[in-house]
């Protein structure tokens, strides 16, 4: 087989259409006698509703009707929360638009349907909603108290509580003989600040009730998802209804959802047998659409003094908002395998307690449990290595699982297939010029400069390839982890693959295109891809958690691998030779032994015509494969930061970023870069920029993108990438996942490296984002509390 | 999102906008670049019943000489003011605080006129120009009437431009051989400022002769840091004599608090920052 295309860096075929503005989002879409809709949202965090009146808003000119919750409350179900992660876990229901009460700042209490989107909105200032304020809960040590909650009705602000302790799974030792015994104990409370996925394309929704199936176009991560849960929660039929998805404007785990706005937009279509569009402002994204991040971290780390961590204790406080939505409540659990990371500790423990406040809940965000997994254990070793006066690095050697131990069952109970962390940190140091830049931190220390130099260390691993569909099952999710393919071959021997991984801003019409055009033998540009649509792609389990190509592509092999066993009969038929003596390689069919061959073009046609086939053979070379995986994928690397501190003013900046990831056998460089420098912005994002900050009666204060600082490209380094690449054994092109590495482990680098620039001044720890106002408070602070040294 | 529905109007001339203006009653707003208030509008923080947009009025916009001064239209934008060659020449100072605004797409639309009537504290123009004691001219009902920059900013988004009445243009002294510098201090590059420092300083024999500071964002309108004027005259160019000038930077301010840092951050912030706005306007 050749292997021309796999490795190779081409720029991706999506890009032209996207970014010459030739694209189609949802809200492009425009149909025949449309409606528009607009929301009228609560502004108060807690509240009971006692009246709705609508009636100024139903007389204003271009409105068809308004929806209330009272309206609808027999027709819109609850929305769905796939994870259960106890049996006892307690929910609220959670109604599209509320009916009596609203437990978040931005929850819809009314829709109103008019015939612009302007005459929407103009309405629905008229829609005169009153409220009974109640008392808010929005502090996660707060909820936990039980004093003020959340939901009244279920008596507690706790859903759950999950617990691993390898003790009791037979996977290490009991962690409190491990705590009782250390001889150095650490002991931290990190805050993982709650974050807002900030996708590009603000979430949109077009449905058509025309006919005998109820069409929906939706900025979504995950139309098969969708169209299950949407059918099931509004009591239609999923035959009767098909998603598409679009060209979707980014996501990062925030349209891996089921929206109060996608079922409100169906209901208003069923309601007035019209199509409807609901397209959200910004300010609306960053108030209602779901949240990320939000844990309080409580660990203790027991270590012997020479650095050798003997056990680790998780306490996580996580936030789930007002509700639950999809996977809300098995964010948390998705780090619960990650916090023993690249090492080998002999016990662990992990308690999370899952509370409601009155927030917009929280849900996946790119990472989704491993970057706060990650965050804590990597800020733990640092503490760790400053406890003991040991280089950072050090303690993390003395602690990595070796690559000539692998494949290696971790403490957490998950089997590593493989890994080189060595390699990986050798490369990066090597890149980062680790040694001149200690110092010239010593330098700058000791002539007290104003501007003050830290390295920031942070080593990765993350399960990727979301999942095994029995883990999962163990795991109590209720769907399971497989990928669907087909692989077509259209008469000229052109090729469509229909993959069930719906791609927004991922690339894998270009990556797929690179598979199939090298296991077929065929030309890159004579392969289509097509996706996210569910009447074209019937079945999927769409894009997140990064399992695309590793469950998702495999499943596109595997079917290209069954046309080619297909296209054997007949290029033995045709070339009248025994199938046994047919080899594939090159492209091309061959008689073993002989000059004689035949393309799949040649083959394809013949199949199309059917004059002349094998008896009994089925005129048809499209196959069909799903792809279950039998473990998670394990990409990792080191990260290296050089930041500087104006000690003055409190101002962070990034000197020099280093990474060396390693995400297995790479289908394309090109791409796998830009998700690599991507995640490294969100990731920087979280250490240094972003957080939803509400006020005391749980409004949120970062409502706009004046408040809420994403970064952009003058406020970030040159990235120096490089890779390193130890192939996955778990699949058969060795591939690992890289959509969420940069953003795993850039967070603890970078605060790490502000840390470590400051803490000979005596600052302890500063809580994220690391804004300037804070890293001078802290500076403040110590000078204070005479903590200089 | 959308604004609330509102008339419009555009005319050609300065005459002609005054007596639209003049008709249109109290719930009117001047539409500049837009770059502030179609956002708000868009909110639906205001909804004017009338909008008159002054983008089709020439005279408005451009650069001039006029003698010891720069005439500048209102509606002459950001980025022309950042790359005029007059402004560089002879109001340095206005072309870097220009280059700050926001990005590349907002100093584009945004005009120089319209940041100084909506009057941010967090704006970069009004400090610059306070500091350059900039004269604003303004056209009337009554004919035109000059307001000096130092009565001009009243209050939060308040200025001394009455109902009925077009900031046409600003006629800011030339500092031909001046040094100067905008420090601005950000989270992000197109943030506001948090805390800005507008700086000129005149050099004479190693001594600074004169000094002149606009401070961004350290109260409710832009402010002269006058305590640090005064204690810079006459001072040697050293770094530590411009160190002990800057301490008094933040006597007299009243600045906010907010997401970006509360008062006693900003008041260090100014501090540090006139010190490294004056060395850097003074080359040193």
């Amino acid at each position: 087989m050749t292997t021309a295309e796999v490795g190779r860096a081409r720029p991706r075929k999506e890009d032209a259409h996207l970014i010459t503005g030739r694209s189609r989002y949802t809200d492009n879409i425009t149909l025949p006698g449309m409606l528009h809709l607009a929301m009228v949202r609560s502004p108060f965090a807690h509240a009971r509703i006692t009246s709705v009146d609508a009636s100024a808003a139903k007389s204003s000119p271009g409105v068809v009707a308004v929806l209330t919750g009272a309206d609808v409350a027999d027709q819109q179900g609850s929305l769905p929360n796939a994870w259960p992660i106890t049996p006892d876990q307690k929910a609220p229901a959670h109604p599209a638009i509320a009916v009596d009460t609203v437990a978040f700042a931005g929850e819809v209490v009314a829709c109103i349907i008019a015939r612009s989107a302007a005459a929407a909105r103009d309405a629905a200032e008229l829609v005169d909603v009153s409220y009974e304020e109640l008392p808010v809960v929005l502090d996660l040590e707060e909820a936990v108290k039980d004093e003020v909650l959340a939901h009244p009705d279920l008596g507690t602000n706790k859903s759950a509580t999950w617990i691993f302790d390898s003790g009791e799974a037979g996977t290490g030792k009991p962690v409190s003989e491990a705590l009782a015994a250390a001889e150095v104990l650490i002991e931290r409370t990190f805050y993982q600040q709650r974050l807002i996925p900030s996708f590009m394309e603000p979430r949109s929704t077009v449905v058509d009730p025309t006919g005998e199936q109820i069409t929906v176009w939706s900025a979504t991560q995950v139309p098969h998802i969708l169209r299950l849960m949407l059918a099931l929660t509004l009591g239609i039929p999923e035959s009767k209804m098909r998603v598409i998805a679009p060209d979707v404007g980014g996501g990062f785990g925030g349209k891996l959802q089921v929206t109060p706005e996608e079922a409100i937009t169906v209901l208003a279509a069923r309601h007035t047998g019209k199509p409807c569009k609901y397209t959200e402002t910004r300010s609306e994204s960053l108030m209602a659409a779901h949240h990320g991040r939000a844990q309080v971290q409580k660990l203790k780390l027991s270590a012997t003094k020479d650095g050798i961590v003997t056990g680790l204790d998780v306490h996580l406080l996580a936030d789930m908002g007002a509700y639950l939505g999809l996977v809300t409540s098995g964010i948390p659990i998705l780090g619960a395998f990650m916090y023993n990371s690249i090492y080998k500790f002999p016990a662990y423990r992990f308690e999370c307690t899952n509370l409601f406040t009155n927030k917009a809940w929280t849900d996946a965000y790119r990472g989704a449990g491993r970057p706060e997994a990650t965050f804590a254990i990597e800020r733990l070793m640092d503490e760790l290595a400053v406890e003991l006066d040991m280089d950072p690095l050090e303690v993390r050697e003395k602690n990595w699982i070796k690559h000539e131990e692998f494949p290696f069952t971790t403490v957490a109970g998950l089997e590593y297939d493989s890994g080189n962390y060595e390699a990986a940190t050798a490369k990066a140091l090597e890149l980062f010029g680790y040694d001149a830049l200690r110092a010239e931190q010593v330098r700058r220390r000791e002539s007290n400069d104003p501007v003050q130099l830290g390295i920031g260390i942070s080593t990765f691993t993350e399960m990727c390839g979301l999942a095994p569909s029995r883990v999962l099952g163990a795991l109590n999710y209720a769907a399971g982890g497989w990928e669907h393919a087909q692989v077509r071959v259209l008469p000229t021997g052109n090729i469509e693959v229909v993959t069930g991984s719906s791609a927004h801003g991922q690339g894998h019409e270009t990556a797929w295109s690179q598979l199939v055009a090298d296991r077929l033998g065929v030309p890159f540009e004579n392969v289509e891809v097509l996706h996210g649509d569910t009447q074209i792609s019937q079945r999927g389990l769409d894009t997140y958690g990064s399992r695309s190509l590793t469950v998702g592509g495999m499943a596109v092999l595997a079917a290209a691998d069954k046309v080619i066993e297909k296209a054997k009969v007949v290029a033995a038929h045709m070339m009248e030779a025994s199938e046994e003596d047919i080899e594939f390689t090159d492209g091309k069919f061959r008689v073993k032994g002989t000059e004689q061959s035949t393309a799949l073009g040649e083959i394809a046609f013949a199949i199309f015509s059917a004059h002349n086939l094998p008896d009994g053979f089925e005129p048809n070379l499209d196959s069909d494969a799903t792809f279950d995986p039998q473990n998670f994928s394990f990409p990792h690397g080191t990260h290296l930061a050089a930041m500087e501190v104006d000690t003055e003013t409190g101002q962070v900046t990034i000197r020099k970023y280093v990474c060396v990831d390693d995400v297995g056998v790479v289908v394309n460089p090109l791409i796998v870069e830009g998700q690599v420098h991507g995640g490294l912005a969100q990731g920087i994002a979280q250490a240094l920029y972003e957080e939803a900050v509400h006020d005391d009666a749980g409004t949120l204060v970062t409502g706009s993108f004046v408040d809420y600082l994403v970064p952009g490209a003058p406020d970030l380094p040159h990235f120096t990438t490089a890779r390193t690449e130890t192939p996955s054994t778990t699949n058969q092109l060795g591939a690992k996942g890289v959509g969420e590495a940069g953003t795993i482990a850039s967070t603890p680098a970078i605060v790490n490296g502000v840390l470590d620039a400051v803490r000979h001044l005596g600052v302890k720890d500063i809580r994220m984002p690391c804004t300037p106002s804070r890293v001078w408070a802290a500076l403040e602070e110590a000078k204070m509390t005479g903590g200089v040294q | 999102m959308i604004p609330s529905a509102f008339d419009y109007a555009a005319p050609a001339t300065v005459a002609e906008a005054l007596s639209v203006l003049a008709d249109a009653g109290d719930d009117v707003k001047l539409l500049a670049g837009g770059q502030s208030l179609i956002p708000v509008m868009k909110l639906r923080l205001a909804d004017p019943a009338m909008v008159v947009d002054l983008g089709r009025i020439g005279e408005l916009s451009g650069v001039r000489d006029d003698g010891d001064a720069l005439l500048i239209g209102a509606m002459t934008t950001h980025h022309q003011v950042a790359t005029d060659p007059l402004v560089a020449a002879h109001l340095p100072l206005l072309a870097k605080a220009a280059a700050t605004v926001a990005d590349p797409q907002v100093r584009h639309r945004g005009t120089f006129g319209g940041a100084l009537v909506h009057a941010d504290p967090a704006g970069d123009l009004p400090a610059a120009v306070l500091a350059a004691d900039a004269t604003f001219i303004l056209a009337g009902p009554g004919g035109e009437r000059r307001v000096e920059a130092a009565d001009f900013f009243q209050g939060y988004f308040t200025t001394a431009v009455a109902e009925g009445e077009i900031l046409t243009h600003i006629r800011v002294p030339k500092y031909t051989g001046w040094g100067a510098h905008y420090e601005k201090f950000t989270r992000v590059a197109q943030q506001w400022s948090i805390v800005a420092v507008a700086a000129m300083v005149r050099v004479e024999d190693g001594t600074i002769a004169e000094a002149r500071i606009g401070l961004t964002n350290m109260g409710s309108t832009p402010l002269r840091a006058a305590a640090v004027e005064q204690a810079l005259a006459g001072t040697p160019l050293t770094r530590e004599a411009i160190a002990a000038a800057s301490a008094h930077a933040a006597e007299g301010t009243d600045p906010a608090s907010d997401l970006n840092g509360d008062a006693s951050y900003r008041r260090h912030l100014a501090e540090v920052l006139t010190r490294r706005a004056v060395i850097a306007a003074a080359g040193l």
